[in-house]
C-alpha cells in the first residue's frame, strides 16, 4: 500500500539552466505524502537564482494526486510573485485531468460566512441572562404539560403503558441495586468510622450506630440514592428523548396524535416515584449494614446491640419523611431528564449537551429541594 | 462510458456473511478493476450495505477474503487495516459529517491526522476539495446550514481529502430531488474521470446506475448472491433472467420468482 512506502525515496527532481530558463524534471511519485518534501526541493531551485522562465516537466511523473498538483499550482504562483514565467509542460492525460478539476477561483474564494468572533463580556452576560429566563420558561411549561399528563393518565388509567412503566422501574430501580448498595455500604462505613474517631475519646462509642442510622434514614439514605439515580437513569431519559427527537421519531409521535409528554415523559416519572423511595429503603439498610462492619469489628459491639441501637433512633416519621423525599426527588429528576432530552434540537452534540444538563440541573434541584425539606420538616416537628 | 482497463486493485473472493443463523450472501466473488466505477445494485435486504461495510473493514466476514491490492484487510492487522483505510474514502448514506465542526474542520480532520502539512496548505487543500464539489466558499459553514444536496458534496470532499485510491458510496443519491440528484451522479463521473479514482457504489436508484456505472453487480435476497454482472446497459437490454429484467425494467417480479422457483 502507498503510506507503507517511503515516500521521500520515490521521487526525484533534476533542474537544466539553458540561459535564464530552468527545465525542472520530475520523475517518480508525487503525492500528499512527500508533498513538503519534493515543495522545498523546488522552492530551493527556484530560489537559488532569478530565472526568466521556468518549465516544470512532467513527462516522467508515475503517480500525481490533486494535493501534490495543488501545491505545483502553489509553486506557480510563487514564481508568478517574483515576476518569473511558469510553464507546466509534457503533461499526461492524467495529469490534465487532475488539473482540470482544481478551480483556482475556488482558492482564492472568501468565505460566505466569516468565523464569528466572540462577544463581549456585557453581550455573553446578557446572553446567558437570557438563556436562563427562556431555560426557566420552558421548564414551567414542561411542569405544567407533565402535571396536566399525569392527571390525565390518572384519570384514564388504561391509557398508562404498564410495559413502559415495568421497563423504567427495572432500568432506574433493579439495574441500580449493585451500585446503590455498594455506594451506601461504603457511605456508612465512612460515616461509622469518622464518627468513632471523634465519639471515642469522649467514650460514646454507642452512639456509633445511632449517627449512622440517623445520617442514612433522614439526609444520606435519600440524598445519595438521588444522585445516583439522576446519574444512571436521568441522563438516560435524557439522552433517550433528545435522540428521538434527533430521529423525528418525537415529531412522529406529534402528528399521530400522541402527546409525546404523556407518551414518553409520564411513565418514566412514576417508574422512577415508585422506584426510587424503595431504592432508599435498600441505601438504608445497607448504609447501616456498612457501619455495622466497623461497629462490630472496631467498637466491640455485637450486632444485637448495634441494630437495636440503631432502630432505636429512627422514628416511623422519619422514615415515612425520607421516602417522601425520595419520591420528590425522583419526579425531580425524571422530570428534568425528560425536559432537557425535549430541548435537543439536531445533532449529537446537542444530545451531550442535554444529557449533562439534565445530571448537573438534577442535582441541584435535589439539593434545592433536600434545603426545603430540612426547613418544612423542622417546623412540622 | 468506455470500460477502464482491466486491471483489479480490489479482490473479493467467496465472501459470506451471516447474521446469526441467517445467511445473508454466500460465495459472493468480484473485482473492482482501476479507475472504474462498479455499482452494487439489488433489492433491500440482498446484503448490498453488508457487503459495502465488510470491504470497507467495519464488518467481518463470516467466511472469505476482500483483497486489497493483494492484502487480505480481513485477516489483516491493525497498521494494515489503518493504512487500507488511508487508501480509501467513504461517503455514507446520512453524509455523516461531524456536525459539531465546521465543513473546513470536518475535511480537516484527515488531514492534520494523517500529514505533516502545515495549516496554510491544508486551508488550500480544504478549498480546493470544496472546489472540487461546487462548494467553494463554504468552508465556514456547518452541516446543519446545509441542503441535503450540499451535505452529499461536502461528505464527498472529506472523503476525498486525502486522494484516496478507491471512493465507496452508501446510497449516493438516497432521499435527493431529481435534480440534485443529476449533479450527483455528473460530479462522480468528473471526478472519476479527472482523477482516475475507482468507485465502489451501492445504491437503486435505476436512472443513477444506467447513467455512472461502468459495470454493475446484482445481488440478489433470494439467490444469497451475485446473479448478474456486467455492463448496466446490457444487462437491462439483453438479460434473459427474470430476477434482472424485473429490476432493471422496474416490473413485479413473475410468478415463480415470488413463489421463490429461482432461489431453489
Amino acid at each position: 500500500m502507498h503510506s507503507e512506502k517511503d515516500w521521500s525515496k520515490l521521487y526525484k527532481i533534476s533542474s537544466e539552466k539553458k540561459d535564464s530558463h530552468l527545465f525542472v524534471y520530475l520523475t517518480g511519485d508525487f503525492g500528499l505524502k512527500n508533498l513538503n518534501l519534493f515543495t522545498n526541493d523546488i522552492r530551493k531551485l527556484i530560489d537559488k537564482k532569478k530565472f526568466q522562465q521556468i518549465s516544470i516537466d512532467f513527462s516522467g511523473i508515475s503517480f500525481l494526486d490533486s494535493a501534490a498538483a495543488l501545491a505545483l499550482i502553489q509553486l506557480k504562483n510563487y514564481a508568478g510573485a517574483k515576476n518569473t514565467l511558469w510553464s507546466f509542460v509534457n503533461l499526461t492525460e492524467e495529469a490534465k485531468g487532475i488539473f482540470s478539476v482544481i478551480h483556482e477561483q475556488a482558492l482564492i474564494k472568501r468565505p460566505f460566512k466569516p468565523k464569528t468572533a466572540s462577544d463581549n463580556f456585557l453581550i455573553q452576560l446578557g446572553d446567558a441572562f437570557l438563556h436562563l429566563v427562556r431555560d426557566f420558561i420552558n421548564v414551567v411549561e414542561f411542569v405544567g404539560d407533565l402535571l396536566f399528563a399525569i392527571f390525565y393518565t390518572i384519570t384514564h388509567p388504561q391509557s398508562l403503558r404498564m410495559k413502559d412503566i415495568l421497563f423504567y422501574m427495572k432500568r432506574a430501580g433493579v439495574d441500580g441495586l449493585p451500585i446503590v448498595g455498594l455506594i451506601s455500604a461504603l457511605i456508612g462505613l465512612i460515616i461509622a468510622f469518622m464518627s468513632f474517631l471523634q465519639l471515642k475519646q469522649v467514650g460514646a462509642n454507642i452512639y456509633v450506630p445511632s449517627l449512622v442510622s440517623f445520617a442514612m434514614v433522614k439526609e444520606l439514605g435519600p440524598i445519595m440514592t438521588a444522585i445516583l439515580v439522576a446519574g444512571r437513569s436521568g441522563s438516560a431519559f435524557a439522552a433517550e428523548i433528545g435522540t428521538m427527537v434527533v430521529n423525528e421519531e418525537v415529531d412522529a409521535l406529534k402528528t399521530m396524535g400522541f402527546d409525546p409528554v404523556r407518551f414518553l415523559a409520564v411513565p418514566k416519572v412514576l417508574a422512577s416515584m415508585m422506584v426510587v423511595p424503595i431504592l432508599t429503603i435498600y441505601a438504608d439498610f445497607f448504609g447501616v449494614l456498612g457501619g455495622m462492619i466497623v461497629g462490630v469489628t472496631g467498637l466491640d459491639l455485637t450486632v444485637n446491640t448495634y441494630l437495636t441501637q440503631s432502630i432505636k433512633t429512627i422514628t416511623v416519621f422519619d422514615i415515612v419523611t425520607s421516602l417522601i423525599k425520595a419520591a420528590v426527588f425522583a419526579a425531580l429528576i425524571a422530570g428534568i431528564g425528560c425536559q432537557r432530552g425535549f430541548q435537543v434540537r439536531s445533532g449529537a452534540q446537542d444530545v451531550g449537551k442535554y444529557t449533562t444538563s439534565a445530571v448537573v440541573s438534577a442535582i441541584f434541584l435535589i439539593v434545592v429541594a433536600d434545603s426545603i425539606f430540612a426547613v418544612t420538616l423542622y417546623y412540622i416537628r | 462510458m468506455p470500460l477502464p482497463e482491466n486491471k483489479p486493485i480490489i479482490v473479493v473472493e467467496n465472501l459470506s456473511a451471516r447474521f446469526g443463523s441467517n445467511i445473508v450472501f454466500e460465495g459472493v466473488s468480484f473485482q473492482v478493476n482501476k479507475g472504474e466505477i462498479l455499482v452494487v445494485v439489488g433489492e433491500s435486504g440482498c446484503g448490498k450495505s453488508t457487503l459495502l461495510k465488510i470491504m470497507i473493514g467495519l464488518q467481518k466476514p463470516f467466511s472469505g477474503k476482500v483483497l486489497f491490492r493483494g492484502t487480505d484487510i480481513i485477516s489483516a492487522g491493525e497498521d494494515e487495516i489503518n493504512n487500507y483505510r488511508q487508501n480509501i474514502g467513504v461517503l455514507f448514506q446520512s453524509s455523516a459529517l461531524f456536525s459539531s465542526m465546521r465543513l473546513s474542520e470536518n475535511i480537516a480532520l484527515p488531514l492534520q491526522e494523517y500529514t505533516d502539512l502545515d495549516s496554510a496548505m491544508i486551508n488550500m487543500i480544504i478549498k480546493m476539495k470544496l472546489g472540487m464539489v461546487n462548494l467553494a466558499g463554504y468552508e465556514n459553514h456547518y452541516p446543519a446550514e446545509l441542503s441535503g444536496g450540499m451535505k452529499k458534496r461536502a461528505g464527498i470532499a472529506r472523503a476525498m481529502a486525502l486522494d484516496p485510491t478507491v471512493l465507496f458510496f452508501d446510497e449516493l443519491s438516497a432521499g435527493l430531488d431529481p435534480v440534485t440528484a443529476v449533479e450527483l451522479d455528473d460530479l462522480i463521473i468528473k471526478t472519476n474521470e479527472a482523477l482516475g479514482t475507482t468507485m465502489v457504489i451501492v445504491t437503486h436508484e435505476l436512472e443513477s446506475i444506467c447513467k455512472i456505472a461502468h459495470r454493475v453487480v446484482m445481488l440478489d435476497k433470494t439467490a444469497k448472491g451475485i446473479i448478474a454482472e456486467g455492463d448496466p446497459q446490457e444487462l437491462k437490454e439483453k438479460s434473459t433472467d427474470p430476477r434482472v429484467r424485473s429490476f432493471f425494467l422496474r416490473q413485479l417480479p413473475d410468478a415463480d420468482y415470488r413463489d421463490g422457483a429461482y432461489g431453489k
